[in-house]
């Protein structure tokens, strides 16, 4: 058994990985819907989901068991082999792009055997995800072909009109980072961004730095990735004011919730690369010098923040239920925070996974702040975005880096 | 390790199987998407072969973009189901022989050439698409400038023609 383990440790650490990332990654988009529901609700002066467990926060598990037994209809005269593919397709592609994200610098050792945080770190790393996210418009363009009704198919036609135009400018976008880092794989692109300048003020990260700070770039990549994400204010293929709900209106239970979990999935790989290629990755934003070894105290403070609030606010719940579960649930993060804290190997480790992980849920809570704020686009407005702004801003701003480069490199 | 060869093989025949069923096919849709598991499949083989840059050039142009308008015209027009007709004479008189000819050449070709692939010292990575950047813009910049200027030209045809319409 042992040189069974030995002779294929890179498919069994392979398979051990993607397991331990699958279930992290299903419980991350349960709860992100819980976090979207809540926080557009404090955004719109509501209380968001409260009833099922405290704070709503069981939500999620109901919503998951009503979708899986709901009544699944199959509606007359759709094209069963495609009708029952799409949502899968939608899911599988929109995990299969978190393979390629790294999420942490440091190697772990587990029984001998070094591994990285992440399941592929590819040569092509950029390119294959580029590649899968292309992909992913089938899903949604083969539902609303293959429902056989007027409603999906038209949704079905605006979201693979709207990615064709937006992926144009999604691809130039990175160009500039691609050309500062000289690398597709997205570890080099964060090595790249290393270090600081302007005596130390600055993280010399893609935003900010280089030879032409990737601002435009940004601003491109991240209205380019909402509308490929088929997010609001771009979620056109699904205006439920004009077209009930789009791709997914004949779609039920769980088949439905598979189009929904893709599409979360999808919000995180885009947050993800955001945080990477012009947010530095796992580095952090402050200097490595003596006087600024707080900071590696920062994630603790957090969860001890948190975990005190949850435990203070737990106890005067109103359930015997919430009385019980929130202190409890403060008790282990504050017991995860002593644990950063006071295991010196433990706290230096999760420095690159903490940064990274926050600089992802800043760019979430930006999806769903936009969500609740902007008013849906109308569909000439959105061609007119991706092909009159964003086209040209997207590829000026290859042209200008490309300039940049080449003079900084050949001095 | 899985072998090279048995990868090959796979991918060999997914891609064979998505052309047959291309042609055997009935409705567009599933024409083009067995059409976009061929292309897939060569992206694998390109893998195989170590040029990672092509390999996802050839998805992320071809699946993705591609294809991507073959399925948007298939369904703005609603294509229906192909009407099966009688196979034209001519396939069957000259496709026949044209095709046996095609695969002995080919096999002969295969079975004569013994130069076996050098393994190792494969560029990696950057290296490729470095390479390949070279040789489109320094060896061979005229025809592929002349290439973008016959695209150009095709979409202002293309423009000129939809434009009329309108009008």
């Amino acid at each position: 058994m042992s040189e069974f383990l030995s002779q294929h440790a890179f498919f069994v650490a392979a398979a051990v990985k993607s397991a331990i990332l699958l279930f992290i990654v299903l419980t991350t988009l349960a709860y992100l819907t819980w976090f979207e529901r809540k926080l557009i609700a404090h955004i719109q002066s509501r209380w968001g989901p409260h009833r099922v467990g405290p704070n709503g926060l069981l939500q999620p598990l109901a919503d998951g068991l009503k979708l899986l037994f709901k009544e699944d209809p199959t509606p007359a005269g759709v094209d069963r082999l495609v009708y029952f593919m799409a949502p899968a397709l939608s899911l599988a592609l929109g995990l299969t792009s978190l393979a390629v994200i790294p999420f942490g610098p440091e190697p772990m050792r587990i029984f001998g055997y070094e591994t990285h945080l992440g399941i592929a770190d590819l040569n092509i790393g950029l390119l294959v995800l580029f590649a899968i996210t292309s992909l992913g418009v089938y899903g949604i363009a083969l539902a609303g072909w293959s429902s056989n009704s007027k409603y999906p198919l038209l949704g079905g036609l605006r979201s693979s009109a709207q990615m064709i135009s937006y992926e144009l400018a999604l691809t130039l976008s990175v160009v500039g980072v691609l050309l500062m880092a000289g690398s597709f794989n997205l570890r080099e692109i964060i090595g790249a961004q290393e270090g600081r300048f302007l005596h130390g003020i600055l993280p010399r990260w893609n935003i900010v730095s280089g030879p032409f700070p990737q601002i435009l770039g940004f601003l491109c990549y991240f209205v380019a990735a909402v509308a490929e994400t088929n997010r609001a204010p771009f979620d056109l293929a699904e205006a439920e004011s004009e077209l009930v709900a789009g791709f997914h209106t004949e779609y039920a239970s769980f088949k439905f919730s598979m189009f929904f979990m893709g599409e979360y999935a999808n919000m995180i790989t885009v947050s993800c690369l955001a945080s990477i290629l012009f947010f530095g990755g796992w580095l952090s934003p402050f200097p490595a010098t003596p006087i600024w070894t707080w900071t590696h105290y920062l994630p603790s403070a957090i969860f001890a923040g948190v975990g005190i609030y949850a435990i203070l606010d737990g106890i005067r719940y109103e359930t015997v239920f919430g009385r019980i579960i929130l202190p409890g649930l403060g008790t282990a993060l504050c017991g995860l925070a002593a644990l950063f804290a006071f295991v010196p190997a433990v706290n230096s480790y999760i420095q690159g996974p903490f940064w990274f992980l926050s600089k992802v849920f800043v760019f979430l809570f930006i999806y769903i702040w936009t969500r609740a704020t902007l008013p849906r686009l109308r569909y000439d407005q959105l061609m007119g975005i991706g092909w009159k702004v964003l086209l040209p801003a997207s590829l000026a701003n290859v042209v200008l880096t490309g300039f940049f480069v080449a003079k900084w490199s050949l001095r | 390790m899985i072998p090279p060869i048995i990868v090959f093989f796979v991918l060999a025949a997914i891609a064979v199987a998505g052309a047959v069923s291309l042609i055997l096919q009935r409705h567009p849709i599933h024409s083009a998407l067995s059409l976009i598991v061929v292309m897939v499949a060569l992206a694998g083989l390109y893998l195989l072969l170590g040029a990672e840059f092509v390999a996802a050039v050839q998805i992320i142009v071809y699946a993705g973009a591609i294809m991507v308008l073959f399925v948007f015209v298939i369904m703005l027009l609603n294509a229906g189901v192909e009407e099966q007709t009688n196979v034209s004479k001519l396939a069957g008189i000259a496709g026949i022989p044209l095709g046996v000819a095609l695969t002995g050449f080919l096999a002969a070709a295969v079975a004569k050439s013994t130069a076996v692939a050098s393994a190792g010292a494969h560029p990696t990575g950057t290296e490729i698409t470095r390479g390949i950047s070279k040789m489109l813009f320094q060896e061979f910049v005229y025809p592929f400038e002349l290439t973008s200027f016959l695209i150009l030209v095709a979409i202002l045809g293309a423009l000129v023609l939809a434009q009329r319409e309108k009008r």
